[in-house]
C-alpha cells in the first residue's frame, strides 16, 4: 500500500467519512473510493454493497481478485444528560469500543469532576449536535427527562437517521413526547424508531443496570438488524 | 483492551513516518469458526513490533515472519491457515476454521 493511501485512510477515519480501499491481490491495483467517486468505479456495485453492509469483502472482477477494505466511521454514542446513568454508561461504552460524548446544558451536571474520562459538553443539544454531524453511525440516548433538552436532540436524531435513538421515561412520559413530536410533523414510522422506555427489558433497577440494558440495546440495533438504509435498498 | 483499527492503522502510519519498514496483514477470507472477522488488521514493523490481530493469537507468529520477508522484497502475498493438526509443524487454528491473510508492504 502506498504511504499516501494509508494517510488518507487515517484522515477519513478521523473525519468520520466512509471510504473503501480497493486492492487487487496481485498488488497491481490499489485505489481509494469514496461515496463521491463511487459512480465511475468499475466495481461500483460491489463497493456500494460493501459500504452499505459496513463490511470488508473479497470480490472477483474479470478474473482478478480484489479485496475491499471498508472503513466506515466508528460507532459513537451521544448521551443527552450528564446524569447518574451516563456516569455508569461512560466506562462501559469505552470498554465495548464505542466513542462517547455527553451533552447537557446544565453546568452543575456537566462537570469534569463527575465525568473524568469522557468528553462532556455543557451546551444545548440544538447548538452542539449540528456541528457534531450526527449520522447513521451515531446512537443517541436521551436521559434528562426534560423536554426542553431531550426533544430537540430527538428531532435531530430522527432527521439524521441515527441507527439507535432511545429516550428515558415511562410509557406515560413517552405518550406526551409522541404528541409533541406529532405536533412538530413527525410521522408514525419516525416516532416508532424511538426506543422508549429505553433499554432492553432485563428488569434493570439501578443506574448501572439501566446502563447495561441501554448498551445491550445499542449493540442489538447495531449488530442484529440491518441499518435503515440497507432495508431501503 | 483490544486495539482498534484507529490504533492499528494510525500506528502503521507512525512507524512509516519514523522511517521503519512496515507491512500490513489483513484477513481477506474466512471459513468456519474463524476468530477474527474479514477486514481485521495486523500491522508489523521491521523491528518486530506489531499491533492488532488476524486470529486469536494462533498464527500471528507465522504472519509476522512472512511480513518480514514482505518488507524485504516488497511483494504482496496471500497466506492460508487451516486446522492445526493437518499442518503439523506449521501454525494452525485450533478453532477448526480456515483463514486467508493478505500481507502487503506499506510505502
Amino acid at each position: 500500500m502506498r504511504r499516501e493511501l494509508l494517510a488518507e485512510l487515517n484522515v477519513a477515519r478521523r473525519e468520520r467519512r466512509a471510504v473503501v480501499l480497493v486492492s487487487s491481490l496481485d498488488g497491481a491495483v490499489q485505489r481509494l473510493v469514496t461515496p463521491d467517486t463511487l459512480a465511475g468505479d468499475p466495481l461500483v456495485e460491489s463497493i456500494d454493497a460493501a459500504i452499505r453492509a459496513g463490511k470488508s469483502a473479497l470480490v472477483e472482477h474479470e478474473g482478478t481478485s480484489f479485496f475491499l477494505t471498508v472503513q466506515v466511521p466508528p460507532v459513537r454514542i451521544v448521551v443527552i444528560g450528564a446524569v447518574h446513568i451516563s456516569q455508569a454508561l461512560a466506562p462501559m461504552a469505552r470498554l465495548a469500543g464505542f466513542d462517547m460524548v455527553i451533552v447537557d446544558p446544565r453546568t452543575a451536571f456537566a462537570t469534569t469532576e463527575r465525568f473524568p474520562d469522557v468528553q462532556v459538553i455543557a451546551e444545548w443539544p440544538e447548538t452542539v449536535l449540528p456541528p457534531m454531524k450526527i449520522d447513521r453511525y451515531t446512537a443517541i440516548c436521551c436521559f434528562t427527562h426534560d423536554p426542553k433538552i431531550d426533544d430537540p436532540a430527538l428531532e435531530q436524531a430522527l432527521r439524521a437517521e441515527c441507527f439507535y435513538i432511545g429516550a428515558l421515561g415511562s410509557r406515560k412520559t413517552h405518550g406526551k413526547r409522541v404528541e409533541r413530536l406529532q405536533a412538530k410533523g413527525f410521522g408514525e414510522a419516525d416516532i416508532a424508531r424511538i426506543r422508549a422506555p429505553i433499554g432492553l427489558d432485563i428488569g434493570a433497577v439501578t443506574p448501572t443496570e439501566i446502563a447495561v440494558s441501554v448498551l445491550g440495546e445499542i449493540i442489538l440495533a447495531l449488530r442484529k438488524k440491518p441499518l435503515r438504509t440497507q432495508v431501503a435498498s | 483492551m483490544l486495539a482498534s483499527d484507529d490504533d492499528i492503522l494510525g500506528q502503521a502510519e507512525a512507524w512509516v513516518t519514523a522511517g521503519k519498514g512496515v507491512a500490513l496483514a489483513t484477513v481477506i477470507e474466512t471459513w468456519g469458526s474463524a476468530p477474527r472477522p474479514v477486514g481485521s488488521h495486523l500491522a508489523i514493523a521491521e523491528d518486530g513490533h506489531f499491533l492488532g490481530s488476524v486470529s486469536g493469537g494462533c498464527v500471528e507468529g507465522d504472519v509476522v515472519t512472512e511480513a518480514m520477508d514482505c518488507i524485504s522484497d516488497g511483494k504482496p502475498r496471500v497466506l492460508e491457515f487451516g486446522v492445526a493438526d493437518e499442518t503439523a509443524w506449521r501454525a494452525g487454528l485450533s478453532c477448526g476454521g480456515r483463514i486467508r491473510v493478505y500481507v502487503e508492504r506499506i510505502g
